[in-house]
């Protein structure tokens, strides 16, 4: 058995797949990037390899694809591709009626137009500003002592949520705070947040185009808040996986299998260094 | 002129290459420095010096009253270039200009509050400024010259295109109207010369300038078209930047009349042999906007180690001042013929930032472009403003990638490195995959 491999290093996590010549799933690794990327990099990958069970073998894995922010650190990689691919290709691989993908991590969101093969067609991201990224959530998340992960379940209960106006996500905290002073309920302020959060992400979606069937991967995919903010935007529903926090790493390696399989040289193939 | 009577010589004395090739990019930056030595060495001369920009800086008129021209512009993106735009900028925002000003305007406000020190030598101060209102900027920033030097601004007034592909012509009774309103400010603008200078206007000495100024443009307009050739004869945007400035620097003089002359005969030997770039051309671009100059080697490594190379860029329409027109002027009536080729000018240079989008369809084809690069930057609305939509209607008429950028041309605070490359690698991703689906197709 050949098996692949992607290693997704994100500004804050790093994420890892192996996955085996079916293009199954057989491994996964989710740590802190942290201030040593490449050290995240190799300990993702060997907790990806020991979550599979396969770290006796890992001659069997014949590629490696590293992608994110860091995938010039994945030193042990054969080559890098950017997670804008990575991410089009996870997708397409979940849910094959995609054909727009909304990307929300820490510091990025990109919305990618991809083609029924999971290949890039157009994509556009947020530049300059953290407005409209999961930064935004974790700036909401310190100005409510609320942990990450109960920011979407409480924002679920809000009836009357407020307009956040500000699309700064250093002046987030103050605004929240001011409407914390009027009395307004903490979960009214968290939807609120998550409105505004999802109003800059489908502004996002709009300069490629929104063709549906829409899928949203990243790490804030995993927040239901944002979830049903974007779908009550859209007006429609969207495809979330529960590998979406992995869906770079798991494109990463679809690609890896690729070469995998294909034997073709690298440069016949996407995902290929410059 | 036409391109076609461009006079050919041997490259060198045995015909050869060894000297020809390059020659544009060396003899370029040669000129450059002369310029700058001269613009240094002025006032020891009392010699005089007009501020101007490069959409519109009527240099021919100006150089028939012995007039230096200095561009701001090229001063700041200088400054930019050498790593020290920072500290003229930081100049200005401690004086006061806020962050959001332009960085030319900053950098140049930063340059005359250190006596005209710049990294090239050292700025006279204006005696006088003349600009087009093809920049709303210009305006505002003449006035700070004004109230610095107490010296006397002048905005021209030029007319635009009144909507996108709706350009009136010679004979139109539209264009007649705008260009006797242009001669006539030229007229005015000919008494404020006089009084600036103390010389009378002498019309033979004009027409002398717009001579040369015409044997320029026919060769800049085809040293624009030359690129058609495959592989590619220059980078539109690092060599490009080098003809802009002889371009703009030596209009309407002698030296810059020649060295479009010798350039056109180097690419046009390059193009009978072949001979591109120095790195392999996988993909062909166009770039739209003005260039990153904080990291300008970098940006342009960041297209080319995949062997994208930029044939073609809007910067060479509106930069030169509309000069790819080719326009020439009628030397047997030079007043008229001035005022319509400011009219042509720099209504095209306009028009290559406000109505670029159908410029840029018509380029995909005779180029053999693969892709679209915009560069939106920070501090100037007037060329970022309508990139995105520009770059949806280009995709819409046209079968190419389109890739938008966003930082800035002369403030490195806000220009990420890492999230330009992000970009330009998914871009090249992109472009490869539309390869393999053209292959796929045939």
């Amino acid at each position: 058995m050949s098996y692949a491999a992607g290693v997704d290093v994100g500004s804050t996590q790093t994420k890892a797949i192996i996955i085996d010549e079916d293009r199954r799933i057989v491994g996964r690794a989710l740590i802190d990037t942290g201030a040593n990327v490449t050290i995240a990099a190799e300990h993702a990958y060997e907790v990806a390899l020991r979550d599979g069970d396969i770290h006796e073998e890992k001659e069997a894995v014949g590629f490696i694809v590293g992608t994110g922010y860091g995938r010039y650190k994945v030193t042990f990689g054969d080559t890098q591709t950017t997670e804008i691919s990575c991410h089009g290709r996870g997708a397409v691989h979940m849910f094959p009626a995609t054909r727009t993908v909304l990307d929300m991590g820490g510091q990025d969101t990109k919305a990618i137009k991809v083609n029924p093969n999971g290949e890039i067609l157009d994509f556009s991201m947020n530049d300059k500003c953290a407005a409209g990224t999961g930064r935004f959530l974790g700036a909401a998340s310190t100005a409510l002592e609320i942990p990450l992960d109960e920011l979407g379940p409480t924002s679920l209960r809000s009836e009357r949520p407020v307009k956040i106006s500000t699309t700064c996500t250093v002046f987030a905290e103050s605004e929240i705070l001011s409407w914390l002073g009027k009395g307004k309920k903490v979960e009214d302020i968290l939807f609120g947040v998550h409105q505004s959060v999802a109003g800059r992400a489908i502004g996002l979606l709009r300069r490629v185009g929104i063709e549906q069937d829409v899928a949203f991967t990243g790490g804030v995919a995993r927040n239901i808040g944002m979830v049903k903010a974007l779908e009550e935007l859209l007006g429609f529903p969207i495809y979330v996986s529960e590998e979406s926090h992995f869906m770079g790493a798991l494109g990463a390696a679809l690609f890896a299998m690729d070469h995998v399989k294909s034997r073709q040289a690298p440069s016949k193939l996407m995902g290929v260094t410059a | 002129m036409s391109s076609e009577q461009i006079k050919r010589v041997p490259a060198t004395p045995d015909g050869g290459a060894e000297t020809i090739v390059g020659r544009g990019n060396r003899d370029g930056n040669q000129l450059f420095r002369e310029w700058y030595k001269e613009l240094t060495t002025a006032p020891e001369r009392g010699e005089k010096a007009a501020y101007v920009f490069v959409m519109g800086s009527l240099a021919e008129l100006l150089r028939s009253f012995d007039l230096h021209t200095v561009f701001p512009e090229i001063n700041g993106l200088q400054t930019a270039v050498r790593h020290a735009s920072e500290s003229y900028i930081a100049d200005a925002e401690d004086y006061g200009y806020a962050s959001d000003v332009c960085g030319y305007v900053k950098a140049d406000v930063g340059l005359q509050m250190r006596g005209g020190d710049h990294p090239m030598g050292r700025i006279p101060p204006p005696a006088i400024a003349v600009y087009t209102n093809a920049c709303n900027t210009y305006i505002k920033w003449a006035e700070i010259w004004e109230r610095m030097y107490h010296v006397p601004i002048f905005t021209l007034d030029v007319p635009g295109s009144r909507m996108e592909g709706k350009r009136t012509w010679k004979g139109d009774a539209d264009f007649d109207n705008d260009r006797r309103y242009v001669e006539g400010q030229v007229k005015e603008l000919i008494g404020v010369l006089e009084g600036v200078t103390g010389k009378k206007f002498d019309i033979d000495k004009l027409r002398d300038h717009m001579g040369y100024a015409n044997r320029m443009s026919v060769g800049f307009k085809r040293v624009v078209e030359v690129n058609k050739a495959v592989p590619a004869l220059y980078n539109g945007v690092t060599d490009g930047t080098v003809y802009l400035g002889v371009a703009n620097g030596f209009r309407g003089r002698e030296e810059g009349a020649k060295y479009f002359e010798d350039l056109v005969e180097e690419l046009e030997y390059k193009a009978a042999n072949g001979i591109g770039t120095l790195h392999e051309e996988k993909y062909r671009l166009v770039f739209v906007g003005v260039p990153c100059y904080p990291i300008f080697r970098r940006f342009g490594e960041m297209f080319s180690k995949w062997g994208g190379e930029f044939v073609g860029s809007s910067y060479l329409w509106f930069a030169s001042g509309g000069m790819n027109t080719g326009f020439e002027y009628d030397l047997d009536n030079p007043l008229e013929s001035l005022a319509e080729g400011v009219l042509v000018t720099v209504r095209n240079a306009m028009d290559s930032m406000f109505y670029s989008d159908k410029m840029l369809v018509d380029m995909v084809e005779p180029y053999g472009i693969d892709g679209v690069v915009y560069h939106s930057i920070k501090s100037c609305r007037t060329v970022s403003t309508g990139l995105a939509d520009n770059r949806l209607a280009v995709m819409k008429d046209a079968d190419v990638g389109t890739l938008l950028l966003e930082s800035d041309h002369m403030d490195s605070r806000v220009v990420s490195e890492a999230q330009l490359k992000n970009r330009v690698d998914a871009f090249f991703e992109g472009l490869a995959t539309r390869k393999l689906i053209a292959e796929r197709a045939s």
